[in-house]
């Protein structure tokens, strides 16, 4: 690691106003991706803020029908919360299906949704349920939130405070997991909600997708049996290690089957 | 023969692993201590052209920079390799140098090119950076099948050959394939293996000026070889005046034996800095890097059968990844360690090896859990299952007609050694029980319903243990001598402190070496300490590795201990007045024949430091050493089964049941064999179906550098394994004991890749299989039916 200033605000306000103030602070939420690298000598701060003592990001709760996360809730919460495993238990299970016990305990969806990876978990369920990032500034829907690997429409200095699930009719997440590194090499998020049926991929291509075949036949057939021979296509699929842009896209299939059927 | 009671007595170590007061290296900090950093190279194969510390040198908190011309200048020799092959025209091996600091050329990503040493780990990491060396870049090699036609990594090694060894009658071998009705191939990978030791190397070099003594803290599963190796080859340092520590330590698995750079090079640079005592402690990357691989070689291997399934003759062609520079023990492992494994639990007659061993720009490979015997066990395991696929014969009934029967022993094998003890085809039959062999169709039926694959894999593995007798592999080229060392005394009190050769760094000896002296002496094993570790402390030892420390320290605690009750002999013939003759010793009391005129050990120990009374000749104290050189080998051996459930629309693999049954000859501690069986055969299933080193074949760059790309076996792919024992006591030690530490690690490659490619109804299926692998195989299989 390389040496950097260490801040812990208490309020949006001011975590804003720092990070306002210096190019090359970055923010600190449960550092499962920061920490790492900047012990890898790949990241290089000047500042660190962390945000964990900052009470108006922490928990779950209720809200007009909808259920609300706050940015630095950590995985392990949102999947043992009972009112996310009433409500939405695809979302709850998809926490619990996170890294390792460790990274669920630090890790946060704030953080995880903000860094994009295209291999994370949460944004497959942001995306599949059609939820709303809201930041410091504005609200912004899942269908404009990611905008391709690593990249997001939040702006320079712009915050996670939360984000809106609407509750669906039925949802699930199937994961296919990195062997070594327990991201997802393919993660299918499908709910069934009051607007339509959406299906969204992560893991697979550079950013996380939707796939509009497979809503449109789930919309008149909710069943597996209705998407098992819808193909993506791998083109600008992700290969490495562990799976080649084929392979994945016909994991693609495979999870969102099993996504529906866990569903029921 | 000692009553060992087989306890399950839990871990008397674990209290203090469990509770966080374990003392590994790093939680040493000696007075004025200095951090060390490695510059290593970044390039898989270049020259050296110059390196300017000048700016590293300027840094805050800076010491020193050294360079491997400072080493060089100060006559610091090569870090050596023990063991002599003599190849098949009689030369013995190539045997470049081995700097501890590169001096000319870099030869892996990895390689150490300089040492920075500051006030602090931060300062140290921060100055190596400002470390600028002027590389020249040139070929890489890193395939080992591409090894012998790729660009040269040494000018002493043309064709990047270290030797071309041979093991076996060529001419008996080539005679019995002419007679042959049939004859099995099979063309194997042995992926390559990092470690992995959860904690990774450390040490602490510190120099006393004042009395021109060394101390080396150090992660090292043999202190002693540690010592002698730095003081006879390296440093050239006065033995006398070298204590290393090896405290507590992390786990090892072979990769913790050898006398590296780092550790080396922080005991001379501390007496280069006057005596500042200067840490390192390895990065996760660096133990990826720089930590001796295991594994890595390509084989070809065939059988020659006759109709009815018995073996003629087997051929085996190896190609064996060494990496860029000799480790200490890395000749001996693809040779001696191996060819002499190819007969595994079968009469072959005639069996002939061939392995040529080749460097390359990778990290140095050397033994690692098994080595040699896993891989040995991976070819003749294959082998005999294609045998009995190509014959159509039960793969058990193809086992039982060629194992060494009870009644053959001691057996000679064709490949050198001379098995002492074992009763193959029980374990078989118990092992076949235990996993419902019968019922095996039905389950596979059952599994198809569910659009699963199904498939069973043995293996039958044999091992040579107990490293080693000391004239046997003499006479195979090692230079030293493998026996072991105990001192057992008996403190005034009438507690035991035992001092062993034998370290350990996950095995439990402080529990069973404790158990079996507190059963010899009729005492509670809390009463016993076991003492390991220290050269300051324990007399000249060899260390634990090859499965070697009940067999052969604990042999020379029992010996230790013999040498106790005859001193306590003659304390109590003194005290109870009788001819030592007449003293009979059991279970911690000495009495006089056919009398109930009797004395604890505990009074006799209490006297022999009170000797008031005592005779000129009886001398004071309770203290006995004794020196243990096996007469052989052990020779561990079991059956494993390995059941999988393939599904192919993802290529995952379950393993749906696991059976052990070994035979360690006798077991102290079955909780803590138990325990060892898991983990070994937990590593075994991560090489065959997850672990893989892989560097790319272009920049040699290591790929597979950290747990995001390097798969671990976790809890979650692993299922129960179910482990069962037979015990035919080892018939030439004291304990009787054969050794379990690798046995998990050497039988469960071939089991699982037999059960997936029984699957698969297919071969072609390398290691690791993957679930991509997997699944690319599986969907060739099934096309033509969903066609």
């Amino acid at each position: 690691m390389y040496q950097f200033d260490y801040h812990r605000p208490t309020s949006l306000d001011e975590a804003a106003q720092i990070l306002s103030q210096d190019d090359e602070a970055s923010l600190l939420a449960g550092g499962q991706t920061l920490l790492p690298t900047m012990k890898q000598r790949l990241a290089a701060p000047s500042q660190l803020v962390d945000l964990s003592g900052i009470a108006e990001l922490k928990g779950v709760r209720e809200d007009s029908g909808q259920i609300i996360v706050g940015a630095m809730t950590p995985h392990d919460t949102v999947a043992n919360d009972k009112t996310v495993q009433a409500k939405i238990p695809g979302l709850a299970h998809l926490a619990g299906e996170i890294g390792d016990p460790q990274v669920r305990n630090r890790g946060t969806i704030g953080g995880s949704l903000a860094n994009n990876d295209p291999a994370s978990d949460y944004p497959g369920a942001v995306l599949g349920l059609g939820a709303t990032v809201r930041t410091n500034k504005r609200e912004i829907p899942a269908d404009d939130f990611f905008l391709g690997l690593f990249e997001t429409a939040l702006d320079e200095g712009e915050l996670i405070k939360e984000v809106a699930f609407p509750v669906p009719k039925k949802s699930a997440y199937a994961k296919f997991h990195n062997p070594a590194s327990r991201y997802a090499i393919v993660g299918a998020f499908v709910a069934s909600t009051e607007q339509g049926v959406r299906v969204a991929i992560t893991g697979a291509g550079p950013c996380v997708f939707r796939v509009p075949e497979m809503e449109q036949a789930l919309n008149s057939n909710w069943s597996a049996d209705a998407i098992k021979d819808i193909k993506v296509a791998a083109d600008d699929f992700n290969t490495d290690l562990h799976a080649s842009a084929d392979y994945r896209a016909h994991l693609v299939t495979v999870m969102a089957k099993r996504a529906v059927q866990a569903a029921g | 023969m000692p009553d060992t009671g087989a306890q399950r007595v839990l871990r008397k170590e674990d209290n203090r692993f469990l509770t966080g007061r374990g003392r590994y290296t790093d939680d040493f900090n000696r007075q004025g201590q200095a951090y060390g950093v490695f510059v290593r190279s970044e390039m898989a194969h270049a020259k050296i052209k110059s390196v300017d510390t000048s700016q590293a040198e300027q840094a805050p908190g800076v010491v020193a920079v050294f360079t491997g011309k400072d080493m060089e200048a100060d006559g610091v020799g090569s870090l050596p390799c023990g063991w002599t092959v003599t190849d098949r025209h009689g030369n013995p091996h190539k045997a470049p140098p081995h700097w501890p600091l590169a001096r000319d050329k870099v030869r892996y990503v990895g390689d150490q090119v300089a040492f920075v040493i500051a006030e602090t780990d931060a300062q140290a990491r921060d100055a190596a950076e400002l470390v600028a060396v002027d590389y020249e870049p040139l070929d890489a090699v890193v395939e080992t099948g591409k090894a012998l036609n790729g660009p040269q990594v040494h000018e002493e090694a043309p064709d990047n050959l270290c030797f071309d060894w041979e093991i076996g009658d060529k001419q008996a071998t080539d005679d019995a394939f002419a007679k042959a009705d049939h004859v099995s191939k099979v063309e194997l990978v042995n992926n390559r293996l990092v470690p992995n030791a959860i904690e990774p190397r450390a040490a602490i070099g510190e120099y006393d000026p004042g009395g021109d003594e060394y101390t080396l803290y150090s992660t090292s599963q043999n202190p002693h070889l540690l010592r002698l190796i730095l003081c006879a080859f390296v440093l050239n340092l006065p033995e006398h005046k070298v204590r290393v520590v090896a405290p507590d330590v992390g786990g090892g698995f072979g990769s913790k034996i050898y006398c590296y750079a780092e550790e080396t090079t922080c005991v001379w640079a501390s007496k280069k800095l006057d005596g500042r005592p200067v840490k390192w402690v390895a990065t996760r990357t660096e133990a990826f890097q720089a930590d001796a691989h295991g594994r890595d070689h390509i084989t070809t291997a065939e059988m020659a059968l006759d109709k009815d399934g018995k073996f003629l003759g087997m051929r085996v062609d190896t190609i064996a990844n060494l990496g860029a520079y000799l480790s200490n023990f890395s000749t001996a492992v693809p040779t001696y360690l191996y060819g002499t494994l190819l007969a595994g639990q079968y009469k072959t007659p005639a069996i002939h090896g061939n392995v040529k061993a080749v460097f390359t720009n990778t990290a140095p490979v050397d033994a690692y859990r098994g080595a040699g015997r896993p891989e040995a066990t991976y070819v003749v395991e294959r082998l005999v299952e294609r045998c009995a696929r190509d014959l159509n014969i039960d793969p058990a009934e193809i086992r039982r007609r060629n194992f060494v029967q009870p009644d053959e022993f001691p057996y000679q094998t064709p490949v050198a050694l001379t098995y002492d003890s074992g009763q193959y085809e029980l374990a078989l039959d118990e092992a076949l029980k235990m996993i419902d062999y019968r019922n095996f169709a039905q389950r596979r039926q059952e599994s198809e319903r569910r659009g699963k694959l199904r498939g069973i894999g043995f293996s039958a593995y044999i091992e040579a243990c107990g490293i080693a007798p000391s004239q046997v592999v003499g006479a195979l080229g090692a230079g030293v001598g493998l026996w072991e060392s105990a001192q057992v005394r008996f403190n005034a009190t009438g507690s035991i402190s035992v001092f062993t050769g034998s370290h350990s760094h996950g095995q439990g000896h402080e529990t069973t070496f404790a158990q079996m002296v507190a059963d010899k002496f009729g005492t509670d094993y809390n009463n016993v300490d076991i003492v390991h570790g220290d050269t300051g402390r324990i007399p000249m030892g060899m260390g634990t590795y090859g499965s070697r420390s009940l067999a052969v320290g604990g042999s020379a605690i029992l010996r230790a201990c013999d040498k106790v009750v005859e001193k306590g002999k003659k304390i109590a013939a003194h005290m109870l007045e009788a001819s030592v003759d007449d003293i009979e010793f059991d279970q911690g009391t000495f009495r006089v024949a056919g009398t109930d005129k009797q004395k604890s050990i505990g009074e006799i120990a209490f006297a022999a430091y009170v000797p008031h009374d005592f005779p000129q000749d009886v001398e004071p104290g309770l203290d006995e050493t004794a020196f243990y050189d096996p007469a052989n080998f052990t020779y561990p051996s079991g059956v494993h089964i390995a059941e999988v459930e393939i599904d192919p629309d993802t290529g995952e693999t379950q393993i749906a049941d696991w059976v052990a049954v070994d035979d360690f000859g006798r077991v102290i501690n079955p909780m803590i064999v138990e325990g060892q069986v898991h983990g070994g055969i937990a590593q075994g299933v991560g090489q065959a179906l997850l672990e893989n080193t892989v560097y790319d074949p272009d920049s040699g760059q290591l790929v597979t550098g950290s747990y995001q790309d390097y798969t671990m076996p976790r809890a979650d792919d692993l299922p129960s394994f179910r482990v069962g024992m037979t015990e035919t006591p080892c018939p030439h030690n004291p304990v009787g004991a054969k050794g379990c530490g690798e046995a998990g690690a050497i039988a469960a490659p071939a089991a699982l890749m037999n059960a997936i490619t029984d699957a698969l109804g297919t071969e072609d299926i390398q290691m690791p299989a993957t679930r991509e692998k997997v699944w690319r195989v599986a969907q060739q299989r099934l096309a033509p039916a969903a066609e």
